[in-house]
């Protein structure tokens, strides 16, 4: 059977993708980002999942206003990085999984989470950065990915308790899966940050500390957040952060915090980084060793 | 009267939302700079501009914004900060400089500004604040 064993927080700035690929990972304004993450690739290392299943949001790449889909599910085989407007960044191609991806789809609609399926996807910085942040330079990942787009630059984006309750429905469909898989699940997106009118450059890192808090601590206090005060409180684009609630979601009621990094700035935007596992994770992988 | 689910958003002091009447007013503007996401629609558009926004249906002020590349009046005729960001790109600008300009600071001003923790939340409801 399919498990759900953790889930990553993560800032997805596209800058940050910019400094790897041009060898600038090294200098002062970097360097103490990627140190940061430093932890969590060593976690990575030593037990790597077989799938990650990363919620992101496309930046005008394969979506244009054309069409503009809540939730898109990736279903391909592989997803190529895109051309964002100066050349696609030079990392692998991000392979998914079709079988889980399809299950999950099938499962979501009959859940009554009505997405879209997507069967050609060029994948952004906002699912290639966060792969970057997580494994460094690679030859080729060493995780299958299933992409999941959701709208959060027309408004309205879902709200937050609804991407919750979407990671709860994942969840429920990842351990419907026959399959004995190791899954995670990404938020990526945010922290704080404002990007276009008079208040670009807005960093609110109390409301950053408390987000990050909260997921732990008291994670219905963020279910309860309206798009407005995403808006007030981390920005028109701070509301990125909704992706998080899908990750923390699909991991159940309480979850224990393994690390956490936060750092200002990165360009224009606040990162953050966190790591938990489902509180009741070691009786988990105590069962799927029984079984 | 506005639903809970149909709160405003375009009233919040400083923060452009790309609200449903942004689209409609900005739809050709915004699909004119994602056709700057192919390297032969980028050579065709640098090659004479005026020429290339023909073929798009913007209104004299979008028009006269993109050509002056004032970023500040494109998101305020409905450009979305995502997709005017592919202009910027054609020029090969950095994302930091365009919005600078789009809050009216000077790149090396907002830059420090950022480097020395970015702008302060001041300003926002200090209930909501407390709360958190």
């Amino acid at each position: 059977m399919a498990r759900i064993t953790a889930g990553i927080g993560s800032s997805h700035v596209p800058a940050i993708g910019a400094a790897l690929d041009n060898g600038r990972a090294g200098e002062p304004l970097w360097k103490p980002i990627f140190d940061g993450y430093g932890w969590v690739r060593r976690w990575l290392d030593a037990d790597p999942p077989d799938v990650v299943i990363l919620v992101y949001n496309d930046h005008a790449t394969s979506f244009s206003m054309d069409v503009v889909p809540t939730f898109a599910l990736g279903c391909a085989e592989r997803f190529e990085p895109a051309d964002e407007g100066w050349g696609p960044r030079p990392v692998p191609p991000v392979i998914g999984h079709p079988e889980l991806a399809w299950h999950i789809t099938e499962s979501l609609i009959e859940d009554e989470f009505d997405l879209t399926i997507v069967n050609r996807l060029d994948v952004d910085h906002g699912l290639t950065v966060p792969l970057s942040l997580m494994f460094g330079q690679r030859e080729r990942w060493p995780v299958r990915v299933i992409p999941l787009a959701v709208n959060v630059i027309q408004y309205p984006p879902p709200s937050g308790d609804r991407c919750w309750r979407l990671g709860e429905a994942i969840a429920r469909a990842v351990a419907s899966f026959p399959e004995d898989l190791n899954v995670q699940v990404w938020g990526t997106g945010g922290m704080s940050h404002q990007l276009s009118g008079d208040r670009a450059g807005l960093i609110n890192q109390p409301f950053d500390t408390a987000f990050l808090d909260h997921l732990t601590a008291d994670p219905d206090t963020l279910r309860r957040l309206t798009r407005r005060d995403y808006i007030v409180e981390a920005g028109s684009e701070g509301i990125e952060l909704i992706m998080w609630l899908v990750m923390r979601g699909a991991l159940g009621g309480a979850a224990r915090e393994l690390n956490r990094f936060y750092h200002v700035p990165a360009s224009n935007t606040a990162v953050g980084h966190i790591v938990l596992e489902p509180a009741d994770a070691n009786q988990s992988a105590g069962h799927a060793e029984a079984a | 009267m506005l639903s809970r689910q149909q709160a405003r958003h375009d009233d919040i002091p400083g923060a452009i939302v790309f609200t449903g009447a942004m689209c409609r007013k900005g739809y050709a503007l915004n699909q004119f700079c994602m056709s700057l996401m192919r390297a032969d629609e980028r050579a065709r558009f640098k090659a004479d501009e005026a020429a290339y926004l023909d073929d798009w249906s913007l209104t004299a002020d979008q028009r006269q914004a993109v050509l002056g590349r004032d970023y500040r009046a494109m998101l305020s005729l409905g450009g979305n900060i995502f997709y005017v960001l592919k202009l910027a790109a054609t020029d090969g600008r950095s994302v930091q400089s365009v919005v600078a300009s789009i809050a009216g600071q000077a790149p090396e001003d907002f830059a420090a500004m950022m480097l020395a923790g970015g702008r302060p939340p001041e300003g926002l409801p200090a209930d909501r604040r407390a709360q958190h």
